[in-house]
């Protein structure tokens, strides 16, 4: 099987500048991308491997996400009913609430928890496979290490990151009806009714979903791609993993911006 | 084995648990909620303006809800709105000279549909047009009349005035004493 990608000889760098180092991880994840998607249709012979990556980069953090899910949808609560008291317009808490949360920090937050808790430990363990040449075996063996070990991880990533952020969503509103109702003495009716005659299945539900499913696949590229040309050394694993999180948290912030200016 | 099938159900009941998560937003928590009516009937009114009334908005007697607003077109011969109520069939028992008012909830909520209960012993049956109807009152109208009619040259302005006036003295006295 044959690798574009060979971390032993890395790309000729003709340009010794930092714009051009940056240029070639571009371009080299751009292409690792392609040979992703051109596995996709052998991968599929794995499809029980895929399988457990969900288990391991969804199930597995779905206790994180939901933590995180309850607290952020708490704090809503509490800071937006501070602000729309100015305004004498709690009323509105359950709206402003459930739209912040479909449209923006649902999907954002959970890719950037994602990134952290199931990107890092995608980078290691694949780092860890190259250092130890796990995948050189592969390749030996006549196992496509991309179909095999890159593939499951990067499809998981896309189907895990949308479940995730409606589960995070889900626990938000939760959360902020705990903080509204129960605690500041909203009225629970007013909550639901003010937030069911405003919230928009496809341009606000499905939107949010749409963004964590293109965030998963942004988080799970990079953490893959990171993994898989990851100097053999245990500095660079640890280099790989930093740069999973930066790099994911960058690239989610900026395509959300991206996103959220075409689909508004 | 044993372990690659615990794994599989895991994976399973993450999936089920997510998805179920997307449901429960997509129909609790959004205008879906607003649409499990049953079997409904249709009403009509006119209305001179409908101001920001939207589709779907709430029809409500007593302010429960009992149906919404299905569709709103102009009457091209009467140049005025016509809208179209789908009320539930449960509140089959409207009486026929019920007026129909456009309403806001709050300073600046959404506009609903009001109807309040006439006296008439017939009732209004599918199709059936309301003969009363208020239209959306408008706010800069408001404002304007009462920028017209507020200036303190006006009789009944300066009449309120005077009204005011003697009251003050009273209660600076009664303070003083």
């Amino acid at each position: 099987m044959s690798t574009v990608i060979d971390p032993k000889r890395p790309t000729p760098r003709r340009d010794p500048s930092v714009i051009g180092d940056a240029l070639a991880q571009v371009g080299a994840c751009g292409l690792f991308l392609l040979q992703l998607l051109a596995s996709v249709p052998r991968s599929l012979r794995y499809f029980k491997e895929t399988i457990r990556q969900v288990w391991f980069v969804g199930a597995m953090s779905l206790a994180i996400i939901m933590t995180c899910g309850l607290f952020v949808g708490m704090v809503l609560g509490l800071q937006l009913y501070y602000v729309l008291s100015i305004f004498g317009g709690t009323a509105a808490l359950g709206t402003v609430v459930s739209l912040s949360l479909y449209r923006e920090l649902g999907p954002v937050v959970t890719a950037l928890l994602f990134a952290g808790r199931a990107g890092t430990s995608i980078t290691a363990e694949i780092g860890l496979m190259r250092a130890t040449d796990q995948l050189a075996a592969m390749e030996m063996m006549a196992v496509d290490p991309i179909a095999y070990v890159a593939t499951p991880r990067f499809l998981a990533g896309i189907v895990a990151m949308p479940l995730l952020a409606c589960v995070f969503n889900a626990l938000g509103i939760f959360g902020a009806h705990f903080v509204g109702v129960s605690w500041l003495g909203l009225d629970n009716g007013t909550f639901w009714s003010n937030m069911t005659s405003s919230v928009d299945v496809w341009k606000d539900v499905v939107n949010g979903v749409w963004k964590s499913v293109a965030f998963g696949a942004v988080v799970a590229l990079i953490a893959v791609f990171q993994g898989y040309t990851t100097p053999p050394t245990s500095e660079g694993v640890a280099y790989a993993t930093t740069r999973t999180v930066v790099f994911s948290s960058i690239v989610v912030l900026a395509l959300d911006f991206v996103m959220t200016a075409f689909l508004m | 084995m044993n372990q690659r099938r615990s794994y599989q159900i895991g994976t399973g009941l993450f999936i089920l648990l997510g998805f179920g998560a997307l449901a429960y937003l997509a129909t609790q928590t959004t205008s879906v909620a607003n649409f499990q009516q049953g079997p409904s009937y249709t009403l009509k009114a006119r209305f001179t303006n409908v101001g920001q009334l939207k589709l779907r908005a709430p029809v409500k007697v007593a302010g429960v809800r009992i149906g919404s607003v299905q569709a709103i077109d102009l009457d091209a011969a009467k140049l005025d709105a016509l809208v179209k109520l789908s009320v539930d069939k449960r509140y089959a028992d409207l009486p026929d000279d019920s007026a129909a008012a456009i309403f806001t909830s709050g300073l600046l909520g959404d506009q609903y549909v009001a109807i309040q209960p006439g006296g008439s012993p017939d009732m209004l049956k599918d199709g059936d047009e309301f003969v009363l109807t208020q239209s959306s009152i408008q706010l800069e109208d408001l404002i304007g009349k009462f920028l017209v009619s507020g200036g303190p040259s006006k009789p009944a302005d300066a009449g309120a005035n005077d009204a005011a006036k003697p009251a003050e003295p009273k209660s600076d006295t009664d303070v003083k004493h």
